[in-house]
């Protein structure tokens, strides 16, 4: 097997794409801006997946998030008009507690990633070697295969839920079925 | 300088595509080859286009920039350069100016994963198809923003069209792909897979194109792919997006010169893409006709001469048509450039006849002549299909194409199975 190619320097670069995206998201007043701003923020994580060995990840995060939800926000966006929009004083002011929640965030990542006096980190030591030429065949494993698969019910129950979204979209949708 | 030497030559006479073999000298010298055989392609596209419509409808076509019009596009290239870059002043100038950007790089970053040849590809992808699929579905966010960002009606309404249109037929493509990749699992193991060259392997150890596998199932994917395909791309008969005769000329109306120019190229390579999608997985990407019915030495010799020969061919073509010039003195410089593009082609041919050459040429000849076929096609579809309406191409998008791939799907499903069922009962194996 080769060589991990995934240095720090591509995580950090990554991380900082996703970071500036992330506040161009919730910064710009154009909403058609913030919807790129998140698209790129989404592309910079499918490429983390990447990082992380999981090609599969990666791949259904470009093809839902970036090409097919994105789209569709960008396709309700542009019927709005932008003009009168970015005219309106804002009036969702919550960054105080925006702050605090993320405040919050950080400093239980970081006691998360610091070592207790004890020595003892919640994280497993080490790291798990993932095979990238078999990671589409092993999630299908995890999700499908007999003695293997553990996620088959969580799995079916999520489309389930998908389903039914969809049935009462066409009827709230439709006045006459 | 010696070890990076050692490091060059090391790659030669793998049995991997660089990228999987983790060599970026080589896997940068394949980017390149593909990225240039791609613009000439383009190129070479944008000539046959406007002369195979224009005999479709007993025209000409250009004639005049080169001998038979062979200049045609490289001076529309430099006028496209040259033209002045206008961006409109009620314009979102920064959109603007990234939205052909976005759709040139989703349309050339698909072509890291199409396999040329066993060996001739940029890198090999456990995802590769989910790969291609994801990556061209980008595109359609710059059309999007490129129709928004020029602030006027007719991109507004050709983007909005688009993107309703792209949505919509990239399910029924997705449903037509993912049958097709079903049958990859019909080995021993019973493992399918995403991977495009494992794809075509896939198909040789099965003996068949997937495009005659449980017949007609693989014929009905494919014929839907061959519609989706269509209208991803925006052509003719689905080329709403653009409809010259009502939107002037769609989404890229506010653009012109080079950042147009941009949009046609992208265009045309996401054609070449979705096509070569389409041969990996119906038609056997790179695999000769009959690979293992006619696999003597005999057989294996003729068929290489393929290319030389096609290319031989084209020159004589071009001898034929240089000997019918008019042997007016006005003509003389035009007689002599058609003399000399034939005697190009025929090196060209005579250098694919020697032997070390037209064995390694072979898999990239039958990948790009099955492709070829596509672009006449689409040729074709527009000089002879009328455009449809709208609610036409969402009627026929979701009623009619999406029911049947999900049909097909399920049905594919079934026989498969049913197959492997037989095998084990029997202890034989799954293959036909």
């Amino acid at each position: 097997m080769n060589p991990p190619v995934a240095t720090p320097f591509f995580f950090y670069g990554l991380s900082l794409i996703m970071i500036i995206g992330g506040i161009l998201v919730i910064t710009r007043k154009n909403a058609v801006h913030s919807a790129l701003a998140l698209i790129t923020t989404l592309l910079a994580q499918a490429a983390l997946y990447l990082m992380l060995y999981a090609p599969f990840v990666a791949g259904v995060q470009i093809i839902l998030y970036a090409g097919g939800i994105m789209v569709l926000f960008l396709f309700v966006i542009m019927l709005i008009s932008i003009e009168r929009n970015m005219r309106e004083r804002q009036f969702n002011k919550q960054w105080l507690v925006g702050l605090a929640a993320a405040a919050a965030l950080g400093a239980l990542f970081v006691a998360v990633y610091t070592k207790t006096s004890r020595g003892i980190t919640l994280f497993v030591e080490g790291r798990m070697s993932y095979v990238e030429n078999q990671n589409t065949q092993s999630i299908a494993d995890l999700l499908f295969d007999r003695r293997a698969g553990q996620y088959m019910f969580a799995f079916e129950i999520a489309s389930l839920l998908l389903l039914v979204a969809i049935i009462g979209a066409v009827v709230m949708a439709k006045k006459r079925i | 300088m010696h070890d990076l030497i050692q490091y060059i030559q090391g790659y030669l006479g793998s049995d991997q595509t660089p990228g999987a073999a983790g060599n970026w000298f080589w896997a940068t010298v394949y980017i390149l080859l593909v990225f240039v055989g791609l613009s000439i392609a383009v190129i070479a596209m944008n000539w046959l286009e406007r002369k195979i419509l224009a005999h479709m409808q007993v025209r000409l076509g250009p004639m005049r920039v080169g001998p038979h019009g062979l200049l045609q596009p490289i001076a529309d290239a430099l006028k496209l350069l040259l033209k002045e870059d206008i961006i409109p002043a009620e314009a979102d100038a920064t959109v603007f100016w990234i939205a052909p950007f976005i759709v040139v790089l989703a349309a050339f970053t698909v072509f890291v994963v199409v396999p040329f040849g066993p060996t001739h590809a940029i890198t090999e992808m456990n995802i590769g198809i989910l790969f291609m699929l994801g990556v061209s579905s980008l595109s359609v966010l710059g059309i999007v923003t490129a129709g928004w960002s020029s602030n006027s009606h007719y991109p507004l309404i050709g983007a909005l069209r688009s993107s309703a249109q792209m949505v919509s037929y990239e399910v029924a493509m997705g449903l037509a792909v993912i049958s097709a990749i079903m049958m990859t699992s019909m080995n021993e193991e019973g493992i399918g897979t995403l991977n495009m060259i494992e794809i075509v392997r896939a198909q040789q150890s099965q003996g068949m194109w997937f495009l005659f596998k449980f017949f007609p199932l693989g014929l009905i994917a494919f014929g839907i792919f061959a519609i989706a395909m269509v209208a991803e791309t925006n052509r003719a008969p689905f080329d709403l997006p653009e409809a010259e005769s009502e939107l002037t000329a769609g989404f890229h109306t506010e653009y012109s010169g080079f950042r147009w120019s941009l949009f046609f190229l992208a265009e045309y390579s996401a054609m070449i893409a979705v096509s070569s999608i389409a041969v990996t997985l119906w038609l056997g990407g790179w695999l000769r006709p009959f690979p293992n019915l006619l696999s003597g030495p005999t057989s294996n010799l003729i068929f290489s001469l393929f290319p030389a020969l096609t290319f031989l061919l084209l020159a004589g073509m071009c001898f034929f048509s240089t000997a019918r010039m008019p042997k007016h003195p006005l003509f003389k410089i035009q007689t002599i450039g058609l003399a000399g593009f034939g005697a190009l082609l025929a090196v060209i041919g005579l250098i694919l006849l020697v032997p070390g050459v037209r064995d390694r040429v072979g898999d990239i000849y039958w990948f790009s002549v099955k492709v070829a076929g596509f672009m006449y096609l689409y040729i074709w579809y527009r000089g002879t299909f009328p455009r449809y309406r709208f609610d036409q191409l969402m009627k026929v998008g979701w009623k009619v194409l999406l029911p049947t791939g999900l049909a097909l799907l399920i049905v594919t499903a079934i026989v498969a199975m049913r197959m492997e069922l037989w095998a084990q009962l029997t202890g034989g194996s799954v293959r036909p």
